[in-house]
């Protein structure tokens, strides 16, 4: 049996791609491609199209936010006299954008735009395979998420409007159809479209972790995986076990909504009669299938752009990376926790205090391996031969978010101070941080950084400096102020803080956080010029423009399907050679054979794979490995 | 130092072979199944939940059991709500729900009939064993018949499940109301095994396309019958997780 399974493995790996090219016509190429670098561009594209809505949402409700009594005629042009009577934005309008810009962000962004991108370019490319384990699943997973995302975007063109519940769909209101307008059609559209993204979620993980564990080219040992591999490896995981729990969750309330059932609906009165044909569900239920996802799903948009950070940060430092190990041993953590960290989102449910005690505990210690990563990004960044380009700028930046942003993170976790800040603008400033600008600043970075793998082109470097600090400042400007705001206890959600005299004081704050806001979002505008411009005009760039390690740069800068001429590289050696003692270039290729006298610095012996006794037991391997990782275990 | 050097070994983990040893089309099949395990699992719990936020239904006293195979009328479920066993207060009893069995109405059979079923599906597993071990002989017409049982086995829970269903909507069970307890009660029901049907509805259409593939030669021609293997994978999963849904609905 073990023999026909391994030569199923070794025909089926080679048959498809390699050797005889299919003739391709516009449509396999460029539209239904089931090659993973045209799809990670489709996976991009798409994504930076969603994001530039979700950053205009974001600017019109932050105009209203603070000229809460201004009119501004111009809206009214734009988006016509029922969204915008008078040049003021309607409020159900207002909760619609609220609500639609988290889901875009959160979901489309940062999850599709950024994993999606990334995972498909890199995991073929730096783990050494011809293409992703089945390219046309991986095209079912690219047009699933294009359609989940035009069902959303449709949502606005609808009479009704769109959800207007709140990213998080709580019910009873997204239960209730007849609550609001917005939680009429618009939101039966987001669940539809939400379907469709967890499929497309799906089929994306099944390929990106079984491409990571059974393609790899001879010599891609697990543990000489770039840092890059890894995160995407556990982000594929986290979204595989959570999503499905979401699908679940949404199944009930789509029964819920359509179907008469009450799952999650308990007593509800309007006008002194009952509201509900039935009675006794519990909303607090779908909060914890919600959270079940939610809260990985914060590490499913940290995890890559933290793996890209880790390899950026090596490449440009020309060192190392610090803590290889521990840098893997700490994602592994984080992908752990997060199953079991949901609760803290519900502190204020009324949760058995004990329960709050363990949920509260687990999340704090994710601070840990959190902590580790910054320090390690730090010591690697200590003495480097630091190059400044656009895509360490960004790297950086990152680093800075996610110690700024983890730092109140430590405060939510808290069970006894979340009752004060819970739904307040400090949340939103501590996650709009941690993941919104961390993120988004991992996938500039490596935006800039994979560009020329891409596209073959070099982006704009002075364009990508003004991009970055416009960004960094702006960001900054946006959310830091927030944090007092919250702290004073200003409910995030409200449409206008004016009627409100405890909170309409901060309402010159308010207006700093919107003119800085539409400063950061001008400043997208470079961006989006130098990333299209760069497409077609960029300048040619060469093989290995970073003088990187990593596989991906030994590929043709042409576009081939098969991603090599030939045989697939051997790899011989981990992905941080930098600036190794006893070679000229301060890089050493992972196709480099390490020769006899190559010095051994300490941290490789580590590094040295499963111990011969046991080789042919996976499992006994894989556990020693982890075990002298731990080093729990002595070679 | 030497013994560092390090040489590209074909070790298990090391590249350029499976560690697992098996094909990634297998590996995926694992990885999804694990992945549809959490969405049955958000179901279950869902329903654990919403169980358990109401009481079970009283015992019932000596005066009121009622002895398997005996005659019941065809007011039983009237008289149950009168005595107040079923009532919207309380979780009903399986037992009290689901005693009907195909032509032998007005007889007490509890839990017969989702017997038979699980019988019937854990018997198109076995069939479904017998099919890959066939394929690993390459023994076609073996193959072929044992996938036609399996099939059987399937379309044949699907009739079970839709008679049982039919049954429970005659009784008066819809997604918003029924007369044995909560509304719950009914709507789980629908939910949860209508989800598991799905799953072996779209099961019974694989094992026909690989059956169909089997009879014209595909694997025959390709030289193994691993997809034999992949759906058999597929198939053990809808049965393992009938045995959850039958222990969480029926038996608990």
């Amino acid at each position: 049996m073990t023999s026909i399974a391994e030569t199923l493995y070794h025909s089926e790996e080679s048959e498809p791609h390699s050797t005889h090219h299919h003739k391709e016509n516009f449509i396999t190429k460029y539209i239904f491609s089931q090659d993973h670098k045209m799809i990670s561009k489709q996976f991009l594209i798409t994504g930076i199209i969603m994001g530039c809505l979700g950053m205009m949402m974001s600017v019109l409700f932050r105009l209203q936010l603070a000229w809460p009594d201004s009119s501004f005629p111009i809206l009214e042009t734009l988006l016509g006299s029922k969204w915008a009577p008078g040049g003021k934005l309607d409020p159900s309008f207002y909760m619609g954008l609220v609500t639609i810009h988290g889901t875009i962000m959160v979901f489309f962004v940062l999850t599709a735009g950024l994993s999606g991108t990334f995972s498909n370019l890199l995991i073929p490319l730096q783990c050494g395979a011809r293409d992703m384990a089945s390219p046309f699943i991986n095209m079912l997973s690219y047009w699933f998420f294009f359609l989940s995302s035009v069902v959303l975007t449709i949502s606005f063109l609808i009479e009704s409007g769109p959800a207007t519940v709140g990213w998080t769909i709580y019910p009873p209101l997204s239960a209730l159809p007849k609550a609001m307008p917005g939680a009429g059609l618009g939101m039966t559209l987001w669940l539809v479209a939400m379907v469709f993204f967890i499929v497309s979620a799906l089929l994306g993980g099944i390929n990106y972790i079984t491409t990571v564990l059974n393609m790899r080219t001879k010599g891609m040992s697990m543990n000489r995986l770039p840092l890059t591999i890894w995160a995407f490896f556990f982000t594929a995981v986290l979204g595989l076990l959570t999503f499905p729990v979401l699908l679940g969750g949404a199944l009930l309330l789509i029964f819920d909504r359509s179907f008469g059932t009450s799952f999650y609906l308990s007593d509800i009165f309007l006008n002194g009669e009952g509201a509900l044909a039935n009675s006794g569900g519990s909303p607090i239920l779908f909060q914890h299938l919600f959270w079940f996802l939610g809260h990985p799903e914060v590490y499913i948009i940290i995890l890559p752009a933290l793996g890209i950070t880790s390899e950026i940060i090596a490449i440009n430092a020309r060192k190392p990376i610090f803590g290889y190990t521990a840098m893997v041993i700490s994602i592994t953590g984080i992908a752990f926790l997060s199953f079991i960290v949901w609760g803290h989102h519900m502190f204020i449910t009324g949760m058995n205090p004990l329960l709050g005690l363990v949920f509260m505990i687990f999340t704090l210690i994710i601070a840990v391996p959190s902590a580790v990563k910054s320090f390690n990004y730090l010591a690697t960044l200590w003495r480097g031969n630091i190059h400044f380009t656009p895509p360490m700028l960004f790297a950086i930046g990152l680093v800075s978010f996610f110690i700024s942003g983890g730092l109140t993170g430590l405060f939510l976790g808290n069970a006894a101070i979340d009752i004060q800040l819970h739904d307040t603008y400090f949340v939103v400033a501590h996650f709009h941080i941690v993941m919104g600008c961390a993120a988004i600043f991992g996938m500039m970075a490596g935006i800039y950084h994979w560009f020329p793998r891409m596209y073959g082109r070099m982006m704009n470097n002075t364009l990508g400096y003004l991009h970055f600090w416009l960004t960094f400042i702006a960001a900054y400007m946006v959310f830091f102020p927030m944090h007092f705001i919250g702290l004073a206890g200003v409910p995030r959600r409200y449409y206008q803080f004016t009627v409100l005299p405890e909170f309409g004081i901060w309402n010159d704050v308010n207006v700093l956080i919107t003119v800085a806001a539409i400063i950061g979002a001008l400043a997208q505008i470079l961006f989006l010029y130098n990333f299209f411009s760069s497409i077609f005009c960029g300048k040619k760039s060469e093989q290995n423009p970073w003088k990187s390690n990593t596989l991906e740069w030994t590929a043709p800068v042409e576009r081939i399907h098969g991603n090599w001429h030939g045989e697939i590289p051997q790899v011989h050696r981990w992905a941080y050679d930098y600036s190794k003692p006893g070679f000229e270039e301060d890089y050493v290729p992972q196709t480099v054979p390490v020769s006899d006298n190559e010095e051994q610095l300490a941290f490789e012996h580590v590094l040295s794979v499963d111990n011969a006794k046991n080789e042919d037991n996976y499992t006994v391997s894989f556990s020693s490995l982890m075990l002298k990782w731990l080093g729990l275990k002595k070679s | 130092m030497t013994s560092n050097t390090q040489a590209v070994t074909s070790k298990t983990w090391s590249g350029g072979r499976s560690p697992f040893k098996i094909s990634y089309g297998k590996l995926m099949m694992w990885i999804f199944l694990l992945s549809d395990a959490f969405t049955f699992s958000s179901l279950l719990v869902g329903y654990g939940a919403v169980r358990f936020s109401f009481p079970s239904s009283p015992v019932l006293t000596e005066t009121q059991k009622i002895s398997p195979m005996s005659h019941i009328g065809d007011d039983f479920v009237e008289k149950m709500q009168q005595t107040g066993i079923f009532s919207e207060k309380h979780w009903p009893s399986a037992d009290l729900v689901f005693n009907h069995f195909p032509f032998l109405h007005g007889i007490h059979l509890p839990l017969m009939f989702v017997s038979l079923m699980t019988f019937i599906l854990i018997f198109s597993s076995v069939t479904m064993v017998l099919a890959v071990e066939a394929g690993h002989r390459n023994d076609r017409k073996k193959v072929e018949k044992y996938m036609l049982y399996t099939i059987l086995g399937g379309l044949a829970f699907l009739g079970c499940q839709a008679w049982e269903w039919t049954q429970f909507i005659t009784e008066g069970s819809t997604l918003s109301s029924n007369p044995f307890g909560p509304s719950q009660f009914a709507a789980l029901f629908f939910i949860v095994t209508g989800f598991h049907g799905f799953h072996v509805f779209s099961g019974v259409v694989i094992n026909f396309i690989t059956y169909l593939n089997t009879v014209k030669g595909t694997y025959e021609k390709r030289g193994h019958y691993e997809m034999i293997e992949k759906v058999g994978l597929y198939w053990h999963f809808v049965d393992l997780v009938w045995v959850f849904v039958f222990t969480f609905f029926y038996l608990i």
